[in-house]
């Protein structure tokens, strides 16, 4: 329990408990008696039942960004961009921060609450007591799954976006499927894919971390359970638009300077 | 007597709140000893020392005759492999059914990989709670006194050599509380182990307790038999009894 100090104190105490946690999560990654039945099942929760939000968010993002596009590139003859426009804009930012942050409020809410929950009715401590250990069974288990589950879910929604893309061009200027994907994918290079893939990793790994943190210190009290759930949206909300400002600085540095 | 619990002068505090300000308990094997006190005296925080959840300020907190402070990882580990720690609120892992939750313990702590030796081990210590017909129910199925015995069950799993029981009565009605009571007795001579018995129920006092011990402020305020204590001159014992 922390005792009663300053708020810098507390700024500093509460960096050490992160940095703490770290370092228990990548000891126990490593450990003998790795959970993979855990990990397989989380990876089921987290990848395979977020599939529905994502496919709707990702169709419905392509479609808006299409139709609020077209009047503008419209007006300057440029109706023929529609396709790279869509798939640059979706697949190097608007796709992987917005997937990021519905995952945040999906994913880390939920890790936080039920971490929470556990810890409040001493469900950890008795497995900490029984001499298993509750690190490696729930946090390393949940934080590989967000982070690997995470970049996937993000690479599905980009494609749902793109065809969301299509119908609406389809629709609005009557485009081929043919002309718009050859013309959507061509654009794309290297240098667009892999920092969104790599950051769509960091935010995997940022969103099962921080709900997991975030389950684990809750204090006593069913309403630190939903403390917890909410912390963990907003903590890795932030999170995620912070490390976003920074991969799109040093991708720039690398790809564009 | 082997002395299985040995505490000395046990400080804890969180911060300015000091809980323990110098606690001492001894167990002998095999023996039940009853902890009784006003909430917030640091029962269930003398308890949680004992399974290493805390780390007491001051003082000696011996177990199996090892000093818990200056065990590393692997010999709290093999410590609490030893111990067995039945939760107020019976800390019942709700995503599991019954099954899963003795088999929990069974794969990650004994490393048993058999499924026909984890479900008789699994079967042997339901049947002595008398829940063999819950196995494949979920925590969230089960009344108090289940939930109660389901702790119990998962606890004596492991086969202990010592079991802390935090309020094992609380919550409960008069007659499964005398049924918890009776069972935990009846652990005591089925497993041979020893038991610390946090609890404000007199009754369970009485039916479990080999030696009692009354605790105030943080420290041990008298020590006995049930009986002696119940015929103490001490205005603050006799408020128990009365």
């Amino acid at each position: 329990m922390m005792p009663e100090q300053s708020r810098f104190s507390k700024t500093l105490f509460y960096i050490a408990e992160q940095a703490y946690f770290l370092k228990s999560f990548f000891r126990n990654a490593f450990k003998k008696g790795f959970e993979w039945e855990e990990l397989f099942r989380q990876s089921y929760i987290i990848g395979y039942k977020s599939i529905g939000i994502v496919t709707l968010t990702g169709f419905i993002l392509g479609i808006v960004l299409t139709l609020q596009s077209l009047p503008t590139l419209k007006e300057f003859g440029a109706v023929s961009y529609i396709p790279s426009m869509v798939s640059v804009s979706i697949i190097r930012e608007i796709g992987p921060v917005i997937i990021a942050l519905i995952c945040a409020g999906k994913i880390a809410s939920s890790i936080g609450a039920e971490l929470g929950s556990m810890n409040v009715t001493e469900q950890i401590e008795a497995m900490e007591v029984s001499g298993a250990n509750p690190v490696q069974y729930l946090v390393v288990t949940r934080i590989l799954a967000c982070t690997v589950m995470v970049p996937l879910l993000t690479i599905f929604a980009d494609a749902m976006a793109l065809i969301g893309g299509f119908i609406a061009s389809k629709l609005s200027v009557g485009i081929s499927m043919q002309l718009y994907f050859s013309k959507g994918l061509t654009i794309l290079e290297y240098s667009d894919v892999l920092p969104a893939v790599i950051k769509t990793i960091f935010f995997g790994f940022t969103i099962g971390f921080v709900g997991c943190y975030k389950g684990f210190t809750a204090n006593s009290g069913t309403a630190s359970v939903g403390l917890a759930a909410n912390s963990a949206v907003v903590n890795s909300s932030i999170l995620i638009i912070i490390i976003d400002a920074i991969v799109v600085q040093i991708s720039n540095s690398l790809f564009y300077s | 007597m082997e002395k299985v619990i040995e505490i000395q002068g046990l400080k804890k505090s969180f911060g300015k709140a000091a809980i323990l300000t110098d606690m001492c308990l001894t167990v002998n094997r095999g023996e039940n000893m009853v902890v009784l006190g006003k909430s917030g005296t640091g029962k269930s925080v003398t308890i949680k020392c004992i399974a290493g959840l805390l780390t007491p300020d001051e003082g000696s907190l011996k177990v199996f005759g090892k000093e818990v402070k200056e065990m590393d990882e692997d010999e709290l580990k093999a410590m609490r492999h030893r111990i067995g720690f039945l939760f107020q609120g019976a800390a019942l892992y709700d995503s599991m059914t019954v099954r899963e939750n003795l088999a929990f313990p069974l794969k990650r702590v004994l490393k048993l990989k058999d499924k026909q030796e984890i479900e008789s081990r699994s079967m042997e210590v339901l049947e002595a709670v008398g829940l063999a017909d819950a196995i494949d129910k979920m925590p969230a199925d089960l009344s108090g006194g289940m939930r109660k015995r389901m702790g119990l069950a998962r606890t004596l799993v492991l086969k202990p050599e010592i079991i802390l029981y935090d309020e094992p009565t609380t919550g409960l009605d008069t007659i499964t509380s005398k049924e918890i009571s009776h069972l935990i007795l009846e652990m005591q001579e089925r497993y041979q182990a020893s038991a610390v018995i946090i609890t404000h129920d007199m009754n369970c006092a009485k039916i479990t307790g080999d030696r009692v011990m009354v605790m105030n402020g943080g420290r041990c305020e008298a020590e006995g038999t049930y009986e002696e204590l119940e015929n103490s001159n001490d205005p603050f014992i006799q408020s128990f009894f009365k």
